[in-house]
């Protein structure tokens, strides 16, 4: 679970996941924003499955996610593309030069990914956000690390957490982004780059459990 | 849809292609992308890059040249240019003195920008950037703040002049921010544009509708209500612009902008009346620039900017420029 198997193939999984929720992405994304961030995700995401063969003959898991991180800035459009690829060119520092990448890189990778975006959006927890998957999700894991617990076990407990901030983005009104324009009409709608993030760790767990399973 | 174009994927390049076109010892095209830089590039001023979707056009591309942008970035059609993109341009226009950012207040347009300077510093170019924020219809003191519209151009030309001088990079930033502290603009839209992608209208609007307030995409505004005169229609605006800012005993520049479905005819109607409305608040109008600037393809409607002049603000806005659009 440290290798790069594990790392091509929870970009397959993650990207299979966003590709099969676009509409749904579009949806919510029409609700306080332009409604794209779907077709937005699935472009990138489609663009990510084509390259897997090519990323397959790379052995630095840093450069792979730096791959990753330089086809969202280019890929992705919109606000989307420099958080998501902040989010991914951040990781991929912490990596850079790693073959593999034990449980503790995963989780730490996903704090440095977190705080890039919050560097990069000049944004924190509450703003209606994708942070409000990001931060909850940062802590449940490393939470569940100093537990000592298995890496399913973190990452259900990153989907989890981010499945809650998910909830919470519900319930408050955006401050930034587009949707901020809205203000109080904003709340009830639940932000759709934070449903992202949550589909993202609930694919990877997904995964980990059936890669376990094998 | 009825739009004289090819293939909807192909438009912002050959835009970009078709401008450089007209205007071959003034810019050029980067090859495969809608990026335009001047020719006769700058060794030792500091280089100004504006980047903003297409679908604005003749902005940001039009405002390339002596005394104005050393490079313009458009992204796709109402999309912010990718921080790949807004390197590209950086890349091709910098020399030692750096590089000045103007940036529309639009999530996206930040976001993208922030990360493009963010991957230069990285290369050792110097960067600053000023930020546009001059919708008046759009509040203060939300944490987004307002958004920019059109009155960027007045700042191009602002900024272009006092980098010709040879100012260093702090320099033109802060006679940038002077100028954009001193700058307010507010739009009206009647009409939808249409988005070439899938022919669908940028918004909804009844067919004896108008909404003051709103921004270039189609963002809501302050008020929707019937069509009015355009006596009524700019003093509504005027005064959301003066309750804003005190410009009394000022002088100003006044840009009426089109947004691309108003003929320019009905611009020179509406300035009849801002020239007095102005007279009669103590405003004195220095010069009045009147046009499509800075568009939303065929949306219905218009925008007023006011910029207040300092002596040297009035001199950089009267200095030399020779762009596709705008000469002195």
């Amino acid at each position: 679970m440290t290798g790069k198997e594990f790392m091509l193939a929870s970009l397959k999984a993650i990207s299979q996941e966003i590709i099969a929720h676009e509409e749904e992405l579009n949806r919510l994304d029409n609700a306080i924003g332009d409604g794209d961030h779907g077709t937005n995700m699935a472009r990138f995401c489609r663009i990510i499955l084509q390259d897997l063969p090519e990323l397959a003959e790379q052995e630095d898991m840093g450069k792979i996610l730096q791959h990753v991180g330089m086809r969202c800035i280019t890929e992705i459009g919109g606000s989307a593309g420099p958080l998501f690829g902040k989010f991914y060119l951040q990781a991929a520092m912490a990596n850079m030069g790693n073959s593999c990448m034990e449980v503790a890189n995963w989780v730490v990778s996903f704090e440095e990914g977190t705080m890039g975006v919050s560097q990069i959006g000049r944004s924190v927890e509450g703003e209606k956000t994708m942070l409000d998957a990001l931060f909850p999700a940062d802590r449940a894991m490393q939470e569940a690390l100093e537990e000592g617990r298995s890496f399913q076990d973190i990452l259900l407990a990153g989907a989890e957490a981010a499945q809650k901030g998910v909830e919470y983005t519900k319930t408050i009104q955006a401050s930034k982004g587009r949707a901020a324009y809205l203000g109080m009409r904003s709340i009830g709608h639940q932000d759709p780059g934070a449903t992202t993030i949550m589909l993202m760790l609930q694919a990877m767990h997904r995964l980990a459990v059936e890669m376990q399973a094998e | 849809m009825k739009k004289f174009i090819n293939r909807p994927e192909d438009l912002e390049v050959e835009v970009a292609r078709g401008m450089a076109l007209a205007k071959p010892g003034l810019i050029r095209q980067l090859p495969g992308t809608n990026i335009m830089v001047r020719r006769n590039l700058k060794k030792d001023r500091v280089a100004l890059v504006f980047g903003c979707g297409s679908g604005h056009e003749p902005a940001p591309n039009g405002f390339v040249g002596y005394g104005m942008l050393d490079a313009a970035i458009p992204g796709k059609i109402f999309s912010s240019p990718t921080p790949d993109m807004i390197l590209k341009g950086i890349k091709e226009v910098q020399n030692e003195a750096g590089v000045l950012c103007l940036i529309v207040n639009y999530t996206g347009d930040v976001l993208n920008f922030r990360m493009a300077m963010e991957m230069a510093q990285m290369e050792g170019i110097a960067l600053e950037s000023v930020l546009i924020a001059d919708d008046v219809a759009t509040q203060k003191n939300k944490s987004v703040g307002r958004r920019g519209l059109a009155g960027v151009v007045l700042i191009m030309k602002i900024a272009g002049a006092e980098a010709e001088m040879g100012t260093d990079l702090y320099g033109v930033k802060k006679v940038a921010e002077w100028a954009a502290a001193g700058l307010r603009t507010v739009g009206v839209a009647c009409r939808p544009c249409i988005i070439p992608a899938d022919g669908s209208p940028s918004f909804e609007l009844g067919e004896q509708e108008m909404e003051i307030g709103m921004g270039l995409h189609g963002e809501p505004g302050v008020l929707r209500c019937g069509m009015m005169s355009a006596k009524d229609t700019a003093k509504e605006m005027l005064d959301l612009i003066l309750l804003d800012c005190n410009y009394e005993k000022s002088e100003v520049v006044v840009l009426i902008n089109g947004l691309g479905g108003t003929p320019i005819m009905e611009l020179y109607v509406l300035n009849e009346f801002i020239h007095d409305y102005l007279a009669e608040h103590g405003i004195r109008v220095y010069d009045t620039m009147v046009g499509n600037f800075m568009t939303s393809m065929e949306m219905g409607g218009f925008s007023i900017s006011l910029m207040r002049l300092d002596p040297h603000l009035k001199a950089l806005y009267d200095a030399a420029a020779d762009t596709s659009v705008f000469k002195r």
